[in-house]
């Protein structure tokens, strides 16, 4: 006969209960699960870690065929996305080289001077680049705070017709851009708005707007109402409360709000695409248009999406207890 | 009258005088807060929709000088008519029916695969939910180099590299045009980008599920397979119904990604509607008029769709 000792657990059991999680089968599959799964998202990341690449790439080193798995970094992107360059011309090569050699060369000029070329100025890049920080940050402090508000009264007040009303205010998040954009682009037309940066961030935090009712409405929602009862019952008026009670619990909410919105507006493309030109047009629309001399420069569109990728996935990272928030308007809450 | 108003405000001051204010201001609150949203909405949404559901009978071209004229309902018999329109359409059945299919169960498959916890495992959920992040037609940018027949990555990962007869985006092998594939290869990076928000869904309904009922089961010795299909299945259902309704309006109107991908080329191969739409109304001729009711058209469409997404969206909210 066997003892106790020999056959069962050598540990004490504190993980579970369950005969199905502690068996040593169940351990083993555990493990080949953990590992399938860190397999599968290093696969899924592969576009990203291709970008990465690319972004480092020099040209030859770009459009190599085989492509080139390792090579020698260099930031050539980067230069090609923030500047205009031109040739220098074979006579003022020596003129140049001086200059080199004194060591009287910024980084960047140094490295155009490298394959050859001069730089004339900042690409129109740079611009766009302030476009899209200006009018991504605008709207969506306008459309934080409008949300706020709203998202507070509908958390706090009774009205007729509420669920209508948030019904409709959802709905119009779901409305196709193209479709409201072309009676919108007639109105900016005549209004004159049309590749304005304040017709674009109306136009951001409109559609930002519902988003944030939705998500700050949920937030308000989790904080329990007698706090607020006891400060009227104190003598606070509704707007003290709001403002010293309530706000200051609704921080991180407004928090999590505040980056769904900078990365909705960040990213957005179609609207940017069909109501601005020239003047206001942010970053989304002007990457894919990057053309250099030898076609199409993939190590500079390379750069532009990764720095346009760094910021989400950093704030993707600081999010993460919130995305399902997020993505379903602040429904569901895990 | 006067002396009992006087006698109950005596007798009860706080709920008088100040309940009163208080009440009325309650309301210029609510009033305050709430309107500046519905008027910036209703002026940047309703207003236009009435003014395109006027154009949209009209011959409006928004580069001509003519005012529009009424025309009746000859857009949408046009419309309804157009051979062109209707493989837009069918365009977008196809690619909106694989791409959410598709989405779906990769989604699931993650979450079934994430579910247990192990070290670093919040980590890796993190990197998978990276793509759906990220901005679309930049994403349509970076795996149009990915796809590219000469230097792009892909056909090396699928061992198609060597011969770079492939080109995905231009539905070719070699010589010989196949239908179809550029289509695939767009739905490709829709699944990449979104299976994602599937799983992230999925999963918030599998950690939900209560442990006494696998505990139940395995005592009653069902078979993992019964366990799948009469506890998981049905209690991750209504989260993974709105994960699917709402992936099913955001494909239908689908624009970036094609944009940055492929335009709606080669020849009108991953024309979706939104794109269809885009270069009527603003490329060449900006037939606004046209357009408009097109719009309107694809806009009952996402409406009916989106009253079916929200309904079950709020169904859950009463649950959870």
């Amino acid at each position: 006969m066997a003892s106790f000792a020999e056959t069962g657990p050598r540990r004490p059991v504190v993980e579970s209960i369950r005969v199905d999680k502690v068996s040593p089968g169940a351990r083993t599959t555990g493990a080949v699960r953990a590992m399938v799964v860190v397999i599968v998202a290093l696969i899924m990341l592969i576009p990203i870690f291709v970008m990465l690449a690319t972004a480092f790439k020099s040209r030859p080193d770009v459009s190599a065929s085989p492509p080139k798995v390792f090579f020698q970094p260099t930031l050539e992107g980067f230069l090609y996305l923030f500047t205009d360059r031109a040739i220098i011309a074979p006579g003022r090569m020596a003129e140049f080289q001086a200059k080199a050699d004194a060591g009287a060369m910024g980084f960047l000029e140094r490295l155009a001077f490298d394959t050859g070329q001069e730089i004339t100025g900042p690409s129109a890049y740079v611009g766009r680049l302030t476009n899209s920080l200006i009018v991504a940050g605008v709207s969506t402090a306008l459309s934080v705070l409008l949300g706020t508000l709203a998202g507070y009264a509908f958390s706090r007040f009774n009205m007729p017709g509420k669920d209508d009303l948030l019904f409709f205010i959802l709905s119009t998040r779901m409305l196709p851009a193209v479709v409201v954009t072309i009676p919108l682009f007639l109105m900016y037309r005549q209004m004159g708005l049309y590749d304005t940066h304040l017709g674009l961030i109306l136009l951001y935090t409109v559609f930002n707007l519902s988003f944030a009712v939705w998500l700050m409405k949920g937030f308000f929602d989790e904080i329990p109402r007698e706090y607020e009862e006891a400060a009227l019952v104190d003598g606070y008026s509704r707007i003290q409360t709001f403002l010293k009670i309530v706000l200051p619990q609704s921080v991180s909410g407004i928090a999590a709000t505040t980056v769904f919105c900078l990365i909705f507006a960040w990213n957005e493309y179609a609207f940017a695409l069909m109501m601005t030109s020239e003047r206001a047009r942010t970053a989304p629309p002007s990457i894919p248009s990057m053309l250099g001399r030898g076609g199409i420069e993939w190590s500079a569109i390379a750069a532009g999406s990764l720095l346009f990728l760094i910021p989400v996935v950093i704030i993707t990272f600081a999010l993460r207890k919130y995305l399902l928030r997020g993505v379903t308007f602040g429904a569901i809450r895990q | 009258m006067a002396s009992i108003t006087a006698d109950s405000s005596v007798n009860n001051p706080i709920s008088s005088g100040r309940a009163v204010a208080r009440q009325l201001s309650d309301r210029a609150i609510m009033n305050l807060f709430i309107w500046p949203t519905l008027v910036l909405l209703i002026a940047f949404n309703f207003f236009p929709l009435f003014y395109s559901l006027f154009l949209s009978f009209t011959n409006y071209r928004a580069t001509g000088n003519t005012a529009p004229v009424w025309i009746g309902i000859e857009n949408y018999a046009t419309i309804l008519t157009d051979p062109s329109l209707w493989e837009a359409f069918t365009t977008t059945g196809r690619y909106v029916l694989f791409s959410v299919a598709l989405q779906t169960v990769v989604g699931f498959g993650l979450a079934m695969l994430i579910r247990g916890k192990f070290r670093g495992s919040g980590l890796v959920t993190t990197l998978i939910l990276v793509p759906m992040m990220l901005s679309p037609v930049v994403v349509g940018l970076f795996w149009k180099m990915m796809y590219n027949p000469n230097f792009g990555y892909f056909n090396y990962l699928v061992g198609m590299g060597e011969s770079g007869q492939l080109d995905m985006l231009a539905s070719r092998f070699g010589n010989q045009a196949i239908q179809g594939i550029a289509l695939a290869s767009v739905i490709l990076v829709d699944v990449w980008m979104w299976s994602p928000f599937v799983m992230l869904l999925v999963l918030s309904g599998l950690n939900a599920i209560p442990d006494y009922l696998y505990e139940a089961a395995a005592i009653d010795r069902a078979s993992s397979w019964f366990q799948f299909w009469h506890i998981t299945l049905p209690q991750v259902m209504p989260l993974l119904l709105i994960a699917v309704l709402f992936r099913t309006i955001e494909a239908l109107k689908s624009f970036d990604l094609v944009m940055g991908l492929t335009g709606g080329g080669p020849g009108n191969q991953t024309e979706l509607i939104a794109v269809y739409l885009y270069r009527v109304a603003f490329l060449g001729q900006f037939r606004s008029g046209y357009s408009s009711a097109l719009a309107y058209i694809i806009l009952i469409i996402v409406i009916a769709i989106s009253n079916l997404y929200i309904r079950n969206l709020n169904k859950i909210k009463g649950e959870g």
